[in-house]
């Protein structure tokens, strides 16, 4: 069954064309990878199916219906949860504090309830915080709960974000470069953790330079290049594409 | 959520401890300068709510101030006996007309205070939902422009305009009876129960922001703060918590200009100035930004030492000093929360952790 569907998007910025007729399905209980050279349209891509830009052509069904013209926070409450390329936690607040945030969609107390702390939002915040913890332990970062959040070690920022957006129980988790910045340990442990997403039942679609973890992780990978698609197919088969090749390592004149 | 009380009931101690001592010292006049103080302290923990949590700017709170003032102070005032017609006299029957005599022994049949009060706090909330919608999809230096342009115009309408007393502004407002026996007036004789009670409203004040700043809302308004894309995409309608940020500050700073306007017996277009709304940021700002415990006591002490006077012809330059300052050597904050814990981390020789 199809969880997402790209269907002929196409994104121009002035003069240069960042999409062309870009189209793929991401069935349910998938991980999907987006790869391609830099400057092939990953994030441009990856911003318009979340809402954060929208593209001049095409259409984006998520869960059976269009979220094309979407705001992002109203694509993020239909299942859709995704990380950024430069890490965004909030800055001020302790890793759980960003964990916590991540349940917005999840509780309902509004600004009167919560000033007046009325029993149900008192009940909820209890609810909350323990899915906070139960993610902390996910991740193996319950000893840093009270740290603030940009301070952390990058491979562990990395990795509270995921837990933000694991926290939001989404459908879809959409993966900017996850292992961008990490080193060769930590690269593994991102890589573990993804494998173990797909058992909470999520979704996933990634951008991801590093090769190796795409390889292990991702059950299809689309490449694009200069914003067209131009592969998509098992991993193992990618590999052996002449096309991909041919983008990837440049035309063999020997 | 541990000691999130703990703090209130020290600060509702101090509150007492300062009236003992002007009691016993017999300086019992102080607490005039106390009681404004805390009025005006209202609108700094409503204003530290916008600047500090949710990141958002104003430079024209002092506007909302006088929104609420001017117009508890106009429906208050404005005699109505002339047009006493049926609907008047049906409208005193149902409590929203009140009649008295005036100074000169005069009747007069005014709107009831609480029905004015309740009506400046609905229209201030108005406005700044008005005004918000559009200006707060500004950021930054943006948003600072434009809400002091906000507070211009409102200046410039309450100084020019005749009915709302020009440069004299509104006078001779009647006290505003709250509960019987209790009313808001700045007569001497009620001086410590007004002293109490707006100390009161202040605390209630901090408990309703104490309790949202550690509530899913609190934290949805302070991810604002550090990264507006990432809090959209968990699903917060930032543009809407922005609003209702300033809307629920605006409500801060209307209700701190009815109170004080009854209090003082009168509100003047000085309220509505621009450089009673850089005040505001700039205790928020000494305060420590994010936070409203250090923004409510430097509320207290500065607008205590301004309304004493010890602040002299400086008065507005000490307060842009600070704003200055503030902002060239701690652009976040003088009172930090995580200050105490730097210090202590200076103390045990663990200075790694302040880098």
């Amino acid at each position: 069954m199809k969880l997402l569907s790209v269907r002929g998007v196409s994104k121009r910025f002035g003069g240069l064309q960042a999409l062309e007729d870009v189209s793929f399905d991401v069935p349910q209980g998938a991980i999907k990878a987006l790869i391609g050279p830099n400057g092939a349209g990953k994030t441009t891509l990856f911003n318009l199916i979340s809402g954060f830009l929208r593209p001049d052509q095409g259409s984006v069904v998520f869960g059976g219906t269009e979220v094309l013209g979407l705001a992002p926070h109203q694509i993020a409450a239909r299942g859709m949860a995704r990380t950024f390329q430069q890490i965004r936690l909030f800055p001020r607040m302790t890793v759980l504090e960003n964990i916590l945030v991540g349940r917005h969609l999840h509780s309902r107390g509004g600004f009167l309830a919560c000033m007046l702390n009325l029993p149900f939002t008192r009940k909820e915040e209890r609810g909350i915080r323990e899915t906070g913890s139960e993610i902390l332990d996910f991740l193996g970062l319950s000893g840093q709960a009270d740290a603030e959040a940009v301070h952390l070690p990058y491979g562990q920022q990395r990795m509270v974000e995921l837990g933000r957006a694991l926290a939001c129980e989404p459908r879809i988790l959409l993966l900017d470069e996850p292992a961008a910045g990490l080193n060769i340990r930590e690269t593994a442990e991102m890589g573990r953790l993804i494998s173990r997403i797909r058992g909470r039942n999520v979704t996933v679609l990634l951008v991801e330079h590093d090769m190796s973890l795409v390889m292990d992780i991702s059950d299809d990978i689309v490449v694009l290049s200069y914003g067209q698609k131009i592969a998509e197919d098992k991993a193992h088969a990618i590999q052996k594409d002449p096309e991909v090749i041919r983008v990837y390592l440049g035309e063999g004149d020997a | 959520m541990r000691g999130r009380y703990l703090p209130v009931a020290a600060f509702a101690g101090l509150i007492v401890a300062i009236q003992m001592a002007t009691h016993f010292t017999g300086s019992g006049y102080h607490l005039t300068q106390l009681t404004m103080s805390a009025y005006y302290s209202l609108l700094a923990i409503g204003l530290c709510l916008l600047v500090g949590y949710a990141g958002q700017i104003s430079l024209g709170h002092a506007g909302f101030f006088a929104i609420g003032g001017y117009i508890t102070a106009l429906l208050t005032t404005h005699d109505l006996s002339s047009r006493a017609g049926g609907a008047s006299r049906w409208l005193a029957k149902a409590g929203i007309l009140s009649a008295r005599i005036d100074l000169y022994g005069g009747e007069l049949l005014t709107v009831h205070p609480w029905v004015a009060c309740l009506v400046a706090v609905l229209a201030t909330v108005g406005i700044a939902y008005a005004v918000g919608g559009p200006v707060l999809k500004l950021k930054g230096h943006y948003l600072a422009m434009a809400t002091l342009g906000f507070g211009v115009i409102i200046y410039r309408i309450v100084l020019g305009t005749e009915f709302l007393g020009a440069a004299d502004g509104i006078s001779e407002v009647p006290p505003f009876a709250i509960l019987p026996g209790l009313e808001v007036s700045g007569k001497a004789a009620l001086r410590v129960p007004n002293y109490y009670l707006a100390w009161g409203l202040v605390i209630a004040g901090m408990v309703l922001l104490l309790n949202l700043i550690h509530s899913r809302e609190g934290r949805a308004l302070s991810s604002i703060h550090g990264a507006e894309d990432a809090a959209e995409a968990m699903g917060i309608p930032t543009a809407r918590y922005k609003l209702s940020a300033f809307a629920l500050s605006a409500a801060f700073a209307g209700l701190a200009g009815v109170l004080l306007t009854h209090y003082n017996g009168g509100i003047g277009p000085s309220e509505a100035s621009v450089m009673k709304s850089v005040r505001y940021v700039a205790i928020v700002a000494i305060g420590g930004m994010a936070n409203l415990w250090g923004t409510l006591l430097m509320s207290l002490l500065l607008n205590y030492l301004s309304l004493r006077g010890y602040f002299g012809t400086y008065d507005d330059a000490v307060f842009g000093a600070i704003l200055i300052l503030i902002m060239l050597f701690a652009p976040g904050g003088l009172l930090r929360r995580d200050l105490l814990e730097e210090v202590r981390d200076v103390f045990r020789g663990n200075g790694e952790k302040a880098s």
